[in-house]
């Protein structure tokens, strides 16, 4: 060990030790290891000392300059420093373990120098595999241990840095934190394999059971029974002073000493929390296909002889499967009907009829399921509903059934709009069309349900269609909280409107405003746009 | 514009193939206009999908509809789409959006900058706006859900391979939701790129109501290429816009 050289920082990389056959790693430790070498002015302290700064070459690390050093993970003692600094340095466990012993009796400096290399070295990966201890190790490695808390107390009382009736005293005290930040290492480990438990407590003990318990306990005992016989043996007027003192520096060593412990279990509280929800997510998730999904898969085995059913099926178990993922709920909330919040964008508008796109998708929704086609619907911008505007998701509803019943397609669009004065909507198909002066008076579906519905809310309705070409109902409704005036615009832009294909519905004869819809809806984008 | 126009399979929903050179410059206000490339044929198409049973099922289908394009690869990951696209260096990639590793975003963030070439067609069952924003500001010239029929898929390939634009409905619709003017938005940074002009709004309005293409041409007097034009810049300008409403569908897929 003495041919552990210390060299200058300069001499990193190139420093190498021709020691043990092995391919001369040199130390090279980061920072901290400074500390140690900062006390360790002493010549017989070479592992230690000679940690504090080398070049170093790790073999088989993987890692270029600088390498760091790792405390063990498997195969260790106490906290795997020794271990760790062995595997650095590539001297034997054993030689490192008796130096830190033998320095243990130079004024407790082995004892510094563990703790702080036990403080600020990292643990290798978790998924590092070593060899346990072997019965051998183990025994050695403990005897060395307990060398070295006796030479570190002996060596204090006999050079007098720790008086003799402190002594004892601040070795309790040391030895249990020791005990209670070993145990939050070990609960940390246990807690990787195992999962989470909740709580403080859960944190602290780790579900390790009782031997974990005990061995809390007999830390926090060691503090107590430490603190307690200062506090005694200082009973006397004198050293009350001292002794309040020494308390005082008792706690503080101690809050520090278990700093790591702290971060660590505020880390794993937010660990456990986010594990928690996402265990909660995914029941719920599970919960939500088994009762939508799965069942609608049921059904639609049952009924495979019947497309037209399936086909609803179908489209009904996917518009809620929809609604519920994107909805403005998300998907973690299968309650349709919560307070939706108004909702700003059309891919979040699938449900709970608050507001126009809502009211829209439920329609839609409703025709879908009854007739077995497909709605494809489009609503830019949302407001909130009113009477006019309920008025007109009716009439959309009225006209896509038609579109459903006579159109014979299987598929029809709708397209809402909000419009700073006015909501327009138009449900268009691409089926059989009709000739609207040679519908029988008798058919009231068009001019009773959809345009008697617009004009008793102030909107107003248009028909394009012919035999052949498909049909599209023009509605718009103004909107009752704007002050704007919907027919201002109808002259101006009119000429952008193709008037050629407009015809009037069922039993209407010229409507006038036919072209007010288009033109409202190009002066509204002209002066959005300029 | 290509001799032989591929879109001569005409069906509902897309254009036909009668528009002419003339058609291009029919309207004043067609702006920015682009050049389709003159295409190979077939069209060279890779598939990313995660689902191996809708890969099977969408080469089976698109290869037995239609001669005009070529399935050359397929790949179920991130990793593998890359890798695949990389070597075969097809003309379109028919792109999932859901992936685990990142999705079709994640492609196309690798990709973009090495293939400018290569076309995105961006394909999934959501129709979430940050979903649908999201991948085509990462660079898909066009959005379709899986839905659609197999000839309207043929037919969208076959328009973005020409350098067009695809927009659903649905996309449509969410588009003219962003550049929507609201009362309280931030002022527009970028008059070019942030706002739509009224003939672009006309175009996205019409898409949004189903109409295909030809329809909307014949519906606003102009010709199908200026349709495919306004498209083109409406693409342009979703891609690039820095407004708010854009900026923040594609945050959220942690985008940009």
């Amino acid at each position: 060990m003495d041919d552990v050289q210390e060299q200058g920082a300069e001499g990193r990389s190139a420093d190498t030790r021709p020691r043990d056959g092995v391919a001369a790693p040199d130390a090279g430790i980061r920072a901290p290891a400074d500390g140690t070498q900062a006390h360790g002015g002493l010549p017989a302290a070479p592992v230690t000392t000679g940690a504090g700064r080398f070049g170093d070459g790790e073999p088989g690390d993987g890692q270029p300059a600088p390498p760091k050093m790792y405390r063990r993970r498997g195969g260790r003692a106490l906290a795997g420093v020794a271990c760790g600094l062995a595997d650095h340095l590539g001297v034997k466990v054993l030689w490192v373990r008796a130096a830190f012993a033998v320095l243990a009796g130079l004024g407790g400096l082995g004892v510094l120098a563990y703790g702080l290399l036990w403080a600020f070295v990292p643990q290798e990966q978790r998924d590092t595999s070593r060899a346990e201890l072997s019965g051998r190790q183990r025994q050695q490695a403990y005897g060395l241990i307990a060398l070295g808390v006796g030479l570190t107390v002996i060596g204090g009382v006999l050079s007098g840095v720790l008086t003799g009736w402190a002594g004892l005293p601040v070795a309790v005290v040391l030895v249990g934190v020791a005990v209670v930040w070993r145990e939050a290492d070990e609960t940390q480990r246990r807690r990787w394999r195992k999962g989470a438990k909740s709580g403080v407590a859960g944190v602290v003990f780790g579900g390790g059971g009782v031997s974990a318990t005990i061995r809390v306990l007999a830390g926090v005992a060691g503090v107590v029974t430490g603190i307690g016989l200062i506090v005694l043996r200082g009973s006397g007027l004198a050293q009350l002073q001292f002794a309040v003192v020494a308390v005082l520096a008792t706690l503080i060593g101690v809050a520090l000493l278990t700093v790591p412990f702290w971060l660590r279990l505020v880390r794993d509280l937010g660990d456990e929390r986010r594990a928690r929800i996402r265990t909660e997510e995914r029941a719920e998730i599970a919960a939500h296909l088994h009762d939508s999904v799965l069942q609608t898969l049921a059904l639609i085995q049952k009924r495979s002889d019947h497309p037209r059913e399936v086909t609803r099926l179908a489209r009904g178990q996917e518009r809620q499967l929809r609604a519920w993922l994107y909805g403005p709920n998300g998907y973690g909330t299968p309650n349709r009907d919560a307070s939706a919040p108004g909702s700003d964008g059309p891919g979040e508008a699938e449900s709970a009829p608050a507001t126009l796109a809502q009211a829209v998708a439920e329609a839609c929704g409703q025709v879908e399921d009854t007739f077995a086609i497909s709605v494809q619907q489009v609503v830019v911008g949302d407001v909130e509903l009113d009477d006019g505007l309920v008025a007109l998701v009716q009439a959309a509803r009225e006209a896509i059934v038609n579109a459903a019943k006579h159109a014979g397609v299987d598929e029809v669009s709708v397209y809402a709009e909000v419009e700073p004065t006015a909501v327009t909507a138009f449900v268009r198909d691409r089926g059989a069309g009709f000739d609207p002066d040679g519908v029988p008076e008798d058919r009231h579906g068009l001019s009773d349900s959809i345009r008697g519905r617009m004009e008793r809310g102030g909107g107003s309705c248009r028909v394009r269609t012919a035999p052949g070409e498909g049909t599209e109902i023009q509605l718009e409704m103004p909107r009752s909280d704007s002050t704007g005036n919907k027919d201002s615009g109808a002259k101006d832009s009119g000429g952008r409107d193709t008037g050629g294909k407009d015809t009037g519905g069922k039993g209407d004869d010229g409507e006038s405003d036919s072209a007010s819809g288009r033109a409202t809806h190009d002066r509204a984008a002209q002066g959005a746009a300029s | 514009m290509t001799t032989d126009d591929p879109r001569t399979t005409d069906g509902p929903g897309t254009t036909d193939g009668t528009d002419s050179p003339a058609g291009t410059i029919a309207d004043a206000e067609s702006s920015g206009g682009h050049e389709a490339q003159p295409s190979d044929r077939p069209v060279t198409v890779f598939l990313v999908d995660d689902h191996a049973l809708f890969r099977a099922g969408a080469k089976a289908e698109l290869q037995s509809i239609s001669d005009e394009i070529r399935i050359v690869g397929e790949a179920g990951s991130v990793g593998e789409a890359v890798a695949g696209i990389t070597r075969m260096r097809p003309q379109v990639v028919l792109l999932d959006v859901h992936m685990p590793d990142g999705g079709g975003a994640e492609v196309l963030r690798r990709l973009r900058g090495e293939l400018p070439d290569v076309v995105f067609l961006a394909l999934s069952v959501s129709d979430a706006a940050e979903d649908v924003i999201a991948v085509i500001r990462a660079g898909a010239r066009g959005y379709v859900t899986k839905t659609i029929s197999s000839t309207e898929l043929v037919q969208a390939i076959v328009r973005v391979a020409d350098g067009d634009a695809v927009f659903s409905p649905r996309l449509a619709g969410f588009v003219l939701d962003a550049f929507a003017e609201r009362p309280g938005a931030e002022p527009i940074s970028d008059p070019e790129l942030d706002q739509l002009t009224p003939r672009e709004r006309d175009v996205l309005r019409l898409l949004a109501r189903g109409y295909a293409y030809k329809e909307i041409a014949s519906e606003l007097f102009i010709s199908v290429k200026t349709v495919e034009t306004h498209v083109s810049s409406v693409l342009r300008k979703t891609q690039l816009s820095n407004r708010y409403e854009l900026s923040r569908w594609a945050t959220d897929r942690r985008l940009v």
